[in-house]
């Protein structure tokens, strides 16, 4: 390669790309730099100092942050530049950097947050000196209010500015900022406003210091007593990957885990906040209705009556909710099959074709946002589904991507251009891109423009682009969708005709629709939401973070969700449930454990066994449309309130109320 | 030789020249100041170093020391020691659990050494002997009542050992 240019890392030669900058090049060779403001995924800011590394023949040390590898000039004799990272000279320049820092910070370690896992705590035991000659009075900040998320610690903060750049950059707010020169430089919010963004929760992990904390975990445990379980998030489609922090039984927080192909390093405030959710409103036991009042049982008597109630010859129909693990589903599936029942998941009524998989989990993966030229937004709001991907959005906007948009989204943090709010206008803007070129051309297809009418349509037009090359992403709100479909969870005629002439509804943690009066209701999930008032019989089952499950992302990728506590009181597995309710009805399903019941699923539908790879979708032939005309929505709901367990959330109610009075306050532009 | 070594012998047994030996040692006891002392009314020096029954203290205003930083519960090589917190309603960090079961606990004082603002001590006190398991398992209040009965000799022994701290 042309532009390869090579150094010398503390002896160790290396040839690297010239656009990388020497922290970079120093990470490759294996050694480690301290650094404070410098991020990989933000922009450089060079003003912690603290990554100074010595460049031989160079004057002074030099910020590695923020130099490239192609500035470095050769030695006198030629010889490729020399990088040194422990040399006396940088040494020397880090205990100055970091007696620096600590001039004005306070040293509260005792009472922050941040202790045990702060950058600034463990590079001063690393890199700093164990004494500090300033006996000066420290200065003092007032603490923001960033809202009911975000806890300020202004004095703390060593003004790095990664909330700044994370605000402006990646959240795509402009409501943080640094005002102030030299000692008197602060951080502040617009008008001292509360942060109107759904990524927010982010500023926190990326705080090096204490100076951002999260309010909801203020104080409650410490870093060292919890237990770190890696799983899968499932308040929307993303799967983002998650680290659930839990102390005893209880989950104490929710932090991202890096992946690049789906959620990078961030997780909305929906995924990190809800977690207080999962402690409210549980179903910890089992309840059968009787004369009216739903009243508690054992397990014994709400099978016995499930049982009876399934095997006694009615017509059955099973719906899956938004949060339900493929597991439960193909269990489930298999259960309704022995009484002659029909399976359901689209309770929304979206229009997801289950011919092809590229009808329900389209052909693109998350990652082909990245490359994509141009991005068709169809009936979508992604800032209000999955910030996440929004964030991704923008990130290619920002690289050049150009944004249109079909359908009625206000702010997405990025400019979009409007080509049209019906499946006229789409028709119109498909039969162009046909005959034009399709290159770099990724489309976005929301469950808003599927769930109204022309939702058919909207489909087989997105379909017919990715025919032709465009990526399709089929963007789904609820994370148990994909999955539910991979497993023939779905009937032809969809929810009407699963609702039609059903006597009996096995409801698998739907919350999300009223199911009509008259079938008697089987509801099995973890929250006293929707679905369980509606319920003849409640049967508790585990939430998201209490059974090892797989679940599917929107762009069909699998992945495996862990067990970070256990379920409440006698809830128990979803799995398990239906195993126990089949041996009651007298037809055992197949499998003892989840091992067994997992090896027949893989042998069913193969694709799930490969663990966070994305199949290539084929897709069938073209399905006719018709050539009606509808709006194309784009709306969401309410951001905060998707599920039950967000339902159950103080935090997420609170933000609810917040963001919906910011909205209405805000007077329409003249 | 022998018959002079065992003639003296014989001479020794028949003077009683032994017992006389011991009796004097015996006397000599009989009149030296006593080792034991009559405990329960008379008690032995403690070091001011001594580690006896826990304490949570408070500062001279009455607000209480702790700061649920949880340090002496991550050193506690016994596990003796639970906190919980939250914020308090005026934003400090505050415990609202400190529990100490105190037939874990094997008096090693790092929790008292870990602690950054001299809150858990391990007072002079050692006679808390319980007749019940139950009773040694002392939570906040029991250890704020220790801290505000023992406060004075405390704050004593801290500062007869700053010295050397």
């Amino acid at each position: 390669m042309p532009d390869q240019y090579k150094v010398v890392v503390d002896g160790n030669e290396a040839s690297v790309p010239g656009e990388l900058t020497l922290i970079q090049v120093c990470e490759l060779a294996g050694v480690e730099i301290p650094r404070f403001c410098y991020h990989e995924r933000l922009s450089i800011a060079g003003n912690c100092r603290m990554c100074l590394v010595e460049v031989v023949g160079a004057p002074k040390p030099v910020a590695s942050c923020a130099m490239q590898v192609r500035d470095l000039r050769p030695g006198r004799d030629g010889s490729p530049p020399q990088i040194l990272t422990s040399s006396p000279v940088v040494r020397k320049a880090r205990h100055g950097v970091m007696e620096f820092l600590l001039v004005n910070h306070p040293l509260d370690c005792p009472i922050c947050d941040q202790g045990g896992e702060c950058d600034l705590q463990d590079q001063a035991m690393a890199y700093g000196i164990d004494f500090s000659r300033y006996v000066e009075p420290k200065r003092a900040v007032n603490d923001l209010d960033l809202g009911p998320l975000v806890e300020t610690h202004m004095t703390r903060c060593i003004s790095c500015t990664r909330c700044v750049r994370f605000t402006t950059e990646v959240a795509g707010i402009t409501q943080m900022g640094q005002i102030g020169r030299g000692e008197d430089v602060e951080i502040t919010s617009y008008l001292n406003s509360s942060l109107d963004s759904n990524l927010q929760g982010n500023i926190i992990d990326l705080c090096p210091v204490g100076a951002l904390t999260s309010k909801p975990y203020a104080f409650v445990a410490r870093p060292w007593e919890l237990t770190k379980t890696e799983t899968i998030d499932v308040m929307d489609a993303l799967g983002s990957n998650i680290r659930v922090d839990s102390r005893g039984r209880q989950v104490m927080r929710i932090l991202p885990r890096n992946h690049d192909g789906i959620n990078q390093e961030w997780i909305s405030d929906k995924t990190r906040f809800v977690w207080d959710g999962l402690k409210c409103q549980r179903l910890d036991r089992p309840y059968v209705r009787n004369q009216g009042v739903l009243e508690p049982c054992d397990w014994d008597t709400a099978l016995k009556a499930a049982a009876g109630v399934l095997a006694s010859g009615r017509r059955v129909s099973a719906l899956a909710g938004d949060l339900v693990p493929v597991e439960a589903t193909f269990a489930l599936r298999k259960l309704i099959e022995l009484v002659d029942g029909k399976c359901e998941c689209r309770v929304d009524g979206a229009a997801l074709d289950t011919n092809s998989r590229a009808g329900y989990a389209g052909t693109a993966r998350i990652e082909d946002i990245d490359s994509a030229r141009r991005i068709i937004l169809v009936g979508t709001n992604p800032r209000n589904e999955v910030p996440v991907l929004n964030a991704r959005i923008r990130l290619a906007w920002l690289d050049g991507a150009r944004v249109e948009n079909f359908g009625d989204v206000t702010d997405l943090t990025y400019p979009a251009q409007q080509l049209g709010n019906d499946v006229d206008s789409l028709r119109a803007f498909c039969e162009i891109a046909l005959q034009d070129s399709v290159e770099g051309m990724l489309v976005i297809v929301g469950q808003a423009a599927l769930r109204h009418d022309g939702g058919n349509e909207i489909l087989a037009l997105s379909l017919a682009l990715a025919r032709q090359g465009a990526g399709l992403l089929i963007l789904h709100a609820a994370a148990g969708r994909v999955g539910a479909l991979d497993v023939g969870f779905s009937c032809v005629g969809g929810i009407d005709e699963a609702l039609a002439d059903a006597e009996v509804i096995y409801s698998l943690g739907v919350d999300e629709m009223d199911i009509p009066e008259g079938p008697f209701v089987i509801y099995q999930g973890s929250h006293g939401d929707r679905g369980a008032h509606r319920a003849d019989i409640i049967l508790p089952a585990a939430a998201y973070t209490e059974e090892s499950a797989i679940f599917v992302n929107t762009e069909g990728r699998p992945q495996l969700a862990q067990r970070a506590s256990f379920p409440p009181g006698q809830a128990k597995e979803n799995w398990a449930i239906i195993r126990a309710l089949s041996a009651a009805i007298g037809q055992p399903l197949f499998f003892d454990t989840q091992a067994e019941l997992r090896s027949k699923l893989f042998e069913e539908v193969p694709y799930l066994e490969d663990i966070d790879m994305v199949p290539a979708n084929p897709l069938q032939s073209p399905r006719q449309y018709t050539g009606g005309n509808a709006p194309i929505i784009s709306s969401a709901g309410d951001f905060y309130l998707t599920n039950p367990i967000s339902r159950a959330s103080a935090v997420m109610a609170e933000m609810s109320a917040l963001s919906n009075g910011r909205h209405q306050q805000i007077p329409e532009a003249p | 030789m022998i018959a002079r070594a065992s003639m003296r012998r014989a001479l020794r047994y028949v003077l009683l020249a032994d017992f006389l030996v011991g009796l004097r040692k015996g006397m000599r006891y009989f009149l030296a100041p006593k080792a034991t002392i009559n405990y329960p009314h008379e008690k032995g020096p403690l070091s001011p170093r001594f580690r006896g029954e826990h304490a949570l203290r408070r500062y001279p205003n009455g607000e209480e020391r702790c700061i649920a930083c949880k340090l002496c519960e991550a050193i506690c090589p016994a596990q003796a020691i639970t906190i919980e917190a939250e914020p308090r309603a005026d934003g400090s960090r505050r415990t609202t659990r400190y529990d100490i079961d105190m037939t874990k606990c094997i008096y090693c004082g790092y929790c008292q050494e870990a602690c950054p603002v001299d809150a858990i001590v391990q007072g002079p006190n050692f006679e808390f002997s319980t007749e019940t398991r139950e009773e040694l398992f002392y939570d906040k209040e029991r250890l704020l009542a220790n801290g505000d009965r023992w406060e004075a000799e405390i704050a004593r022994n801290i500062e007869l050992d700053a010295a050397y701290r």
